[in-house]
């Protein structure tokens, strides 16, 4: 196989994988912005990936592919919102510890999105999902054309937030709200800015972002639902947001190079390479691992007021 | 008299505040599982009695109670060294599973070693192996700044893939290759590395002493040491410990060593006592139930030992329940999930003093006369201003 075939492959397989990643992502960099730390983030995947999922499954005599696929995204994006909403709760009204909430959710999440799959559904069954949506004219130019222009509308979705995040993120008040309590909670506040309001808000559109990336999980990339779908993929979300400095455009490129680094090992699996198949499973994980250690003077960059809980009546 | 009074007042009006809060996280807990349970079409009640009461009927069920609270214990004794010193250990899963191989590998390379020598040597090895393999996150953390959780949950799922590498290829059993089904576990390990079983005719083995005991050592260790006062200075408030000259980064790597310590004897001891050869699915979850128990054991050590009996005995019930009522397994998960979020939701009211005080102030605003609060104690907050 030649070279430019072998990087055009390589690049059609790992495009569509950063989707959920990119949306998990971009979602818990605006938890991250308002202060709040999520790592609950893989549990909300998990849910969402398995109710985006429900509704072709069961109504799929009733309802049209279309229409199916499309009420499982919003039920997906409105679930995940929720869960954001409880991990608020939990870490703003009641300033429990963020760290070990996340692992809570996390486990809430993944237990309930698992206990119900396998009393309704049972085992692995697939789904006809979204089917990918090339771009009459664009996807006919070569290379560029399967690569960018041919695929998932959820894909496109994605990317168009990209823009768009930065875009609320940076140019509106809101944006400067998420910031400003993320920054600088007592500052906000003497300002006249509802802190633990905007952050709910923050958390609720950050778990519908994380449910959002599970349904592409489930709907659009597998195509079906398992157990351990999700896979780790919430937390390599949660990473992802300090490789890309929490910004819109580093978590892009973040999720694009993390997923491109994974197809390259599919690749290398399915050209017949002799290589245990475990050690190319681990890489991803380890790339996260050195990827954090290199990242380290970004961690200066944190918003300042990352995972501590603000209490209007404490004295500092 | 009218101070007795008044304090009579606030012991009430204060046992009034911490019997909500710990009624509200248990019914918290409770419905969130009952809710979910609903929802596969049973009846909570009848799960609850069965994973409370089922187990406790035999010996048998006793018995199995009791070998899942040996690794419980171990896990999380060592999950709340590493929660004082200030850095989360999510990875005693991967740091158990590490434990095991190590220790399978040295009982299967000196088979012919006595048992005085071999089976210390073992735990020993388990002990290390998960030592180390925490101890890369705790260097992560105190060197590089790499937060702990995302890379102990990293280091779990490389520990998995490591582990299975290892099941599957050069540590399986010829048999299994030759005339088996190809199974992935090791040979059976030599008798001199068993651990001894308690009771004939059950699992229960000398496992359970060695956790109760490391349960006292690991008391003495955090609060009668100087490691462990360097060890808690650290989690407590890092800064301040700074400048009384305590190294926190080293206090954080000692920390990650300990509790990765912890793990991998728990794995090692599940190796010996129970299943005497390595095999795929060994740590099963003990790695995160772990976290659960040291939480819900406040932790501390005297808490943690019965927490993890209530916590092997939900283990054992919800089998149960599998078996019988066909709950699936993972809802062991959401009742876990369930109660760390509320235990740590109930945490901050005990431990807010602010929260307290104004639940307080509502209360007695309702039962006593305006003039009365003024000498409550509680209403001290205005002279702290």
């Amino acid at each position: 196989m030649n070279p430019v075939d072998l990087v055009l492959n390589i690049l059609t397989i790992g495009v569509p994988f950063s989707v959920a990643l990119l949306l998990a992502s971009t979602g818990e960099m605006f938890n991250q912005r308002a202060g709040i730390f999520n790592l609950g983030c893989e549990g909300i995947m998990a849910m969402g990936a398995f109710l985006a999922f429900l509704p072709p499954y069961f109504l799929k005599d009733v309802l049209s592919p279309d229409t199916a696929n499309l009420l499982g995204l919003m039920i997906a994006v409105f679930a995940g919102a929720l869960l954001g909403i409880l991990f608020a709760v939990v870490t703003i009204l009641f300033r429990a510890p963020q760290g070990i909430s996340g692992i809570g959710l996390q486990m809430l999440g993944v237990g309930i999105a698992g206990t119900l799959f396998r009393h309704f559904v049972g085992g692995v069954t697939g789904v006809p999902g979204i089917a990918n949506f090339p771009i009459p004219g664009l996807s006919k130019i070569s290379f560029l054309g399967p690569v960018l222009f041919d695929l998932n509308p959820v894909a496109y979705f994605a990317f168009l937030l990209v823009p768009i995040s930065w875009f609320v993120l940076f140019k509106t008040p809101w944006g400067l709200r998420v910031r400003a309590v993320g920054t600088h909670p007592r500052a906000a506040d003497t300002m006249g800015i509802n802190v633990a309001r905007v952050r709910f808000q923050a958390l609720a559109l950050g778990g519908a972002f994380a449910g959002l990336a599970g349904a592409y999980l489930s709907l659009c990339q597998a195509k079906m639902f398992a157990d351990d779908l999700v896979a780790g993929r919430g937390f390599i979300a949660v990473a992802l947001v300090y490789f890309g400095r929490w910004h819109p455009l580093g978590i892009l490129g973040g999720s694009l190079l993390f997923s491109i680094a994974q197809s390259f090992q599919l690749s290398v699996q399915v050209w017949g390479i002799d290589f245990p198949y475990e050690f190319a499973v681990m890489l991803p994980y380890v790339l996260v691992i050195v990827v954090l250690a290199l990242a380290r003077k970004s961690n200066k960059r944190s918003p300042a007021a990352l995972g501590k809980p603000y209490d209007r009546e404490k004295r500092v | 008299m009218k101070t007795e009074r008044t304090s009579t007042l606030k012991f009430a009006r204060e046992s009034a505040y911490f019997t909500l809060i710990v009624l509200g996280a248990i019914v918290a807990a409770v419905g969130i599982g009952a809710f979910v349970l609903k929802l596969i079409g049973v009846n909570p009640i009848d799960v609850y009695l069965v994973i409370l009461t089922e187990p406790l009927k035999d010996i048998y069920g006793i018995t199995e109670i009791l070998v899942r609270t040996s690794p419980l214990i171990l896990i999380a004794l060592g999950i709340a060294i590493a929660f004082r010193s200030g850095i989360l250990n999510i990875g005693a899963e991967g740091q158990m599973q590490i434990g095991i191989i190590s220790a399978a590998a040295i009982a299967l390379a000196f088979p012919e070693l006595p048992k005085p020598i071999l089976l210390p040597m073992v735990l020993i090895i388990g002990a290390i192996g998960g030592a180390l393999w925490g101890g890369i996150a705790g260097y992560l953390k105190a060197r590089m700044g790499v937060n702990e959780i995302l890379s102990t949950v990293m280091l779990n799922y490389i520990a998995a893939q490591v582990y299975g590498f290892l099941l599957r290829g050069p540590m399986i059993d010829p048999e299994e290759l030759t005339v088996g089904s190809g199974t992935p576990q090791t040979i059976r390990l030599p008798r001199a590395a068993w651990l001894d079983r308690l009771i004939p005719g059950t699992r229960l083995h000398a496992g359970l002493i060695i956790a109760l005991v490391m349960a006292v050592l690991v008391y003495l260790l955090l609060w009668r040491t100087t490691t462990g006062f360097r060890l808690r200075a650290s989690g407590a408030e890092p800064r301040a410990a700074r400048f009384a000259g305590i190294h926190v980064e080293r206090s954080l790597i000692i920390a990650m060593l300990f509790s990765g310590g912890f793990a991998g004897l728990a794995g090692a001891i599940e190796l010996t006592g129970v299943h005497r050869r390595a095999i795929e699915s060994i740590s099963s979850g003990y790695g995160f139930s772990g976290i659960v128990v040291a939480l819900f054991g406040g932790l501390h050590p005297a808490f943690i030992v019965p927490s993890a009996i209530f916590f092997g005995l939900l283990l054992i019930g919800a089998d149960m329940t599998q078996r019988a009522m066909a709950v699936p397994a993972n809802m062991v998960l959401v009742l876990q999930g369930a109660i760390i979020l509320s235990i740590v939701s109930a945490q901050s009211f005990f431990k807010d003093p602010y929260a307290k005080d104004k639940f307080l102030r509502r209360l007695s605003s309702i039962h006593l006369p305006r003039q009365k609060k003024k000498n409550a104690p509680t209403s001290d907050r205005g002279g702290k201003r």
